[in-house]
């Protein structure tokens, strides 16, 4: 296969995906009981104004799709009326034009609370996530390059355990830790009611709020990348190109360096990609337990508070996420790897 | 595999003589024996009813109560030992549906190949890029939390690394000589699955297991921690999810929270000892470290100065 | 020993040589044992044997390159008189490549998958000739790409972008890239198709008149021997078998396994020739038989064979072979 041929199969692949996911997300919320959709425009929480904007906008007197009324099969409705008429193809439009419903707890148009969440969870998982590819890695390099020493043993031991975690317990125990014996911030993004002097300052605040969420992520996640690495590069190690090297005179630090890395690199960055829905599901733990207002949290919240056009659309935002974050992964991958996309002369 | 490895009888004499799998194994065991035994190991009934005093929420542990008292007064060490009983059986039936759906859809796309693998594969694609843990939480927010619910979900939601996983097993079997003769001689589809290429797929689906139990423990977990339990039983899950939004933080109640995070991990660590363990077992791969430490030396009986340039001929 | 060199030190002479591989609790096993040859300047050695029979495990100890598990527990390695196994690992390293280089057999696994031939060949110029210039290197390389018939405009290929005869080559390219003194070749034609094999054989051969280079040329095939090599060292099961020149191997041979592998091979001057295979299989490192490692396979084989190993008997200066068949009594030997 071409390279460019791989970067657009890619691309429509992806494309398909979401488009998947979005059809998912539709029927997902019309299918299940409860049909929130339509219970939703009678939740006593929104004004009649509010109700009468959703019915409209979302079409719910219009048939679900065509030749169906509802997703009710044994009630079968027009098949004749003009397919974009229907509350699925008002649905798609709605969300092309960024219109994901009005939160039933907040009464504001769920893309606006979105949006500003989105920003916080990648805040988190970016400090988290970098903090735990650095030291994971390290990690394995150490315990792979020693293999089979007590280094190894050790570094493998707190892995496995670290892995075992479950991430919202570890998150519980770290707070009820740095809370009492730290004191450190019990939850959210900044404190309330306190007015900054300057920039400075609220930087310190929400670098302090920052701590405990991203430790936990870190701990959670190095784990993994830990031992993700360390298999890796021991396969790696055992190649014939590594004695190659060696018999070519390189110390083990310049093999490591120009060898091992870059091959050890490949799996990792396939199963950092494959791993992408744990990560998601690492933010709604940490954001839970923590009360950071991001996307993860808006799940915990929407739960609760059954705010189900909140729970559609951070689930449909994060599925995206995930999907394109994916993308990103495998094309690093094939600019990693020299194989992918090239033309093999042999 | 099978062959190579001298059968199950080897994988269980290499799994014996592994520590990481034994460890895991023995965690194991203890925690289903321990799940068995709850109505004798525990000191109280859980599902008595009784009088519960504002002095017995959340009481330090006591010789009463040696794991303390809960946000409803009842004895934490009892919920704990019954919370293993909900945890091990979400555990075991979700991870026997996932590896189920898993190991069929994955058998048949690498064993049919061609049109049918294309599609299902593309599908397990798709369902291994979306979050699995948005998604259960929005079904099961969506449906009626109770613990049939989730073993649905989790299970249906869990098998797609298994299925890729028996696909390509299978797709290196198939090329087998073996398979590639019983084909030859007339064998049907059926047969050659049952009888050649499902029992070299077999031991791979055990260590899948292994793996996807412990996944399956910590998404039920997560699940009631969030909220979505079943209300009627108390999964390590709920407890964390009572002493979480019922104030055990605030109150400093530790013996609320430690106790069931304590037998998730174990549970988890447990399995996930023993999936490696067990993988060693069936897949003993001897590598080359190129870079071990160098003792190549060490062991070197030096020649006495100046030895004879030739010394071929003389004993 | 040959005459005509006699007076000269040889190149590298390999003494006793004895390697034991190590597996706690069981005792370790003698992959090795008393390994005496001589390389001169110029001269190419071939090292012949079955699978097994220790002639790779000879060639990692030489540079030593032994995997964790193996010790080298007797002997000496000298080259040019210096002797290798004094040499601390920094030492030892900035010498590996620079005056002992490898030619691995597979050049699809011995070459790094995601780096280009040329960066691969430039690094150890760059590592033992401190040559940091890119134009220089870029140079050399096409220069040694060239050497080995390969266009020098494919340096910034990767390794999967060529034939499995080009990847070879570029081996040997790599292998010649700072002048080496010795080159191992390590089963260099496995895996390659005949006509390409005869390529690399020719290749090789060029290159040893053309740059005056020693090889040790390691192989289970006689065929390639007699084509390449002046003298010839059968190994069996980690021991020596026979040692002589090409010539005596293959017209009188002494020792009972050269001569069944010679009947194992086509001899081209006897098309009506039998092939005939030899009975057995090599012994395994854990279970050696007590006396000879051949007589469980020997045609020849009497009581004494399973009592004590042979040692190595001279039959002329040059020709040695470890056999009681031929024992002289003025060997020494009991």
């Amino acid at each position: 296969m071409h390279r460019s041929t791989y970067l657009v199969s890619k691309l429509a692949w992806a494309a398909f995906t979401i488009l998947f996911v979005i059809v998912l997300n539709f029927f997902l919320f019309r299918i299940l009981p409860g049909d929130p959709a339509r219970a939703g425009v009678r939740d006593p929480r929104l004004t009649a104004e509010a109700q009468t904007a959703i019915r409209e906008r979302f079409g719910l007197d219009k048939p679900v799709i065509n030749c169906f009324a509802s997703l009710n099969p044994l009630e079968p409705g027009d098949c004749a009326v003009n397919p974009l008429d229907t509350q699925f193809f008002i649905y798609a439009g709605n969300l092309l034009r960024g219109e994901f419903g009005i939160s039933y707890h907040t009464n504001r148009p769920v893309v606006e609370v979105l949006g500003e969440r989105l920003w916080n969870t990648l805040l988190l998982i970016g400090a988290g996530q970098i903090l735990a590819i650095v030291l994971g890695m390290a990690l394995g390099i150490l315990a792979a390059w020693k293999a089979h020493t007590p280094v190894d043993y050790g570094a493998l031991g707190f892995s496995l355990l670290a892995w075992s975690l479950p991430t919202f317990w570890l998150g519980i125990i770290l707070l009820f830790w740095g809370s009492a014996y730290l004191g450190l911030p019990v939850g959210g993004k900044y404190t309330p009611g306190i007015d900054y002097a300057n920039s400075w300052e609220q930087f310190a605040d929400l670098a302090r709020h920052l701590i405990l969420p991203s430790l936990t992520y870190t701990i959670v996640f190095l784990g993994e990348y830990m031992l993700i690495m360390r298999s890796s590069l021991v396969d790696v190690l055992a190649e014939d190109y590594i004695l190659t090297a060696k018999a070519k005179g390189l110390n083990h630090f310049q093999i490591l360096k120009d060898h091992a890395l870059k091959n050890a690199m490949l799996p990792m960055v396939t199963i950092i990609a494959l791993n992408l829905g744990f990560t998601v599901a690492g933010a709604v733990q940490i954001e839970s337990v923590f009360s950071w207002p991001g996307l993860g949290g808006a799940i915990y919240e929407a739960v609760n508070r059954r705010d189900y056009p909140m729970l559609q659309g951070a689930f449909l935002l994060l599925a995206v996420s995930v999907i394109i974050a994916n993308l990103i992964a495998e094309l690093l991958y094939s600019y990693l790897d020299p194989r992918v996309g090239r033309v093999n002369q042999s | 595999m099978e062959q190579a490895t001298g059968g199950y009888r080897g994988v269980w004499r290499r799994l014996r003589r592994n520590p990481i799998g034994m460890i895991g194994l023995t965690m194991l065991v203890t925690a289903i024996v321990v799940a068995l035994l709850a109505p004798w190991l525990s000191p109280y009934d859980p599902n008595a009813v009784s009088r519960v005093t504002i002095m017995d929420v959340y009481q330090p542990p006591s010789p009463e109560h040696w794991l303390g008292a809960d946000d409803a007064g009842r004895d934490v060490l009892t919920n704990f030992l019954y919370g293993a009983r909900v945890s091990l059986t979400v555990g075991f039936f979700a991870s026997f549906i996932a590896v189920a759906i898993g190991g069929l859809l994955g058998l048949t796309a690498g064993f049919l190949g061609g049109r049918t693998e294309g599609v299902l594969m593309r599908f397990t694609d798709i369902m291994l890029v979306i979050p699995d843990l948005p998604l259960a939480v929005v079904i099961v927010a969506l449906t009626k939390p109770s613990l049939t619910n989730i073993i649905l979900v989790i299970g249906l939601l869990g098998w797609t690394s298994t299925a890729r996983l028996v696909r390509a097993q299978t797709l290196s079997v198939k090329q087998r000589k073996f398979v590639l003769r019983a084909r030859a001689i007339g064998a049907g589809n059926r047969y050659i699955m049952r009888r050649h290429i499902f029992p070299l797929v077999l031991p791979l689906l055990v260590v899948n297991t292994v793996l996807v139990i412990s996944l399956a423990i910590l998404n039920e977990s997560t699940l009631s921690f969030l909220g979505l339990g079943d209300p009627a039983t108390l999964s390590w899950g709920q407890m964390l999810n009572y002493a979480f939004t019922r104030g055990a933080m605030s109150a400093g109640a530790w013996w609320a929270l430690i106790p069931p995070g304590f037998g998730i991990v174990w549970v988890v660590l447990a399995c996930t000892l023993l999936g490696q363990g067990l993988e060693q077992a069936l897949n003993p791969r001897l590598l080359t470290h190129h870079l071990a430490a160098d003792r190549t030396l060490t062991a070197l009986r030096r020649l006495p100065p100046d030895p004879a340039p030739s010394s071929e001929g003389i004993t | 020993m040959s005459h005509e060199v006699k007076n000269r030190s040889p190149l590298l002479a390999v003494n006793h040589l004895s390697v034991d591989y190590v597996d706690p609790p069981h005792p370790p096993a003698a992959a090795l044992r008393e390994i005496t040859f001589t390389l001169q300047r110029g001269e190419a050695l071939g090292i012949v044997g079955e699978s097994g029979c220790g002639k790779s495990t000879l060639m990692l100890a030489l540079m030593r390159l032994l995997p964790a598990a193996g010790r080298i527990v007797a002997g000496s390695v000298r080259l040019d008189g210096v002797e290798l196994l004094d040499l601390d690992e920094q030492t030892m390293a900035a010498l590996r490549w620079k005056r002992i280089a490898m030619i691995f057999q597979g050049a699809m696994n011995a070459l790094n998958p995601v780096r280009t031939v040329g960066e691969q060949i430039a690094e150890a110029i760059r590592l033992h000739e401190g040559v940091g210039d890119r134009r220089v290197l870029a140079r050399r390389v096409g220069e040694l790409l060239d050497l080995v018939g390969i266009a020098a405009n494919r340096r910034d290929q990767y390794p999967f972008q060529y034939s499995g005869g080009m990847r070879q080559r570029a081996m040997i390219a790599m292998a010649l890239a700072c002048s080496p003194d010795i080159v191992i070749a390590d089963e260099p034609t496995t895996a390659l198709d005949v006509m390409i094999q005869a390529q690399i054989l020719q290749l090789l051969a060029d290159l040893r008149r053309q740059l005056q280079l020693s090889i040790l040329l390691v192989t289970h095939d006689l065929g390639i021997v007699a084509e390449l090599c002046d003298r010839v060292l059968v190994m069996y099961g980690g021991v020596m078998a026979e040692y002589a020149d090409a010539d005596t191997i293959y017209n009188s041979p002494a020792h009972p396994y050269t001569q069944a592998l010679l009947r194992a091979f086509p001899d081209p001057t006897r098309p009506a020739q039998k092939l005939a295979a030899i009975p057995g299989a090599p012994p395994r490192l854990n279970d050696l038989p007590p006396g000879c490692r051949f007589a469980p396979r020997c045609p020849y084989v009497f009581a004494r064979c399973h009592m004590a190993a042979p040692p190595v008997y001279a039959i002329t200066p040059t020709h040695s072979a470890g056999c009681f068949l031929v024992a002289n009594p003025q060997g020494g030997a009991a």
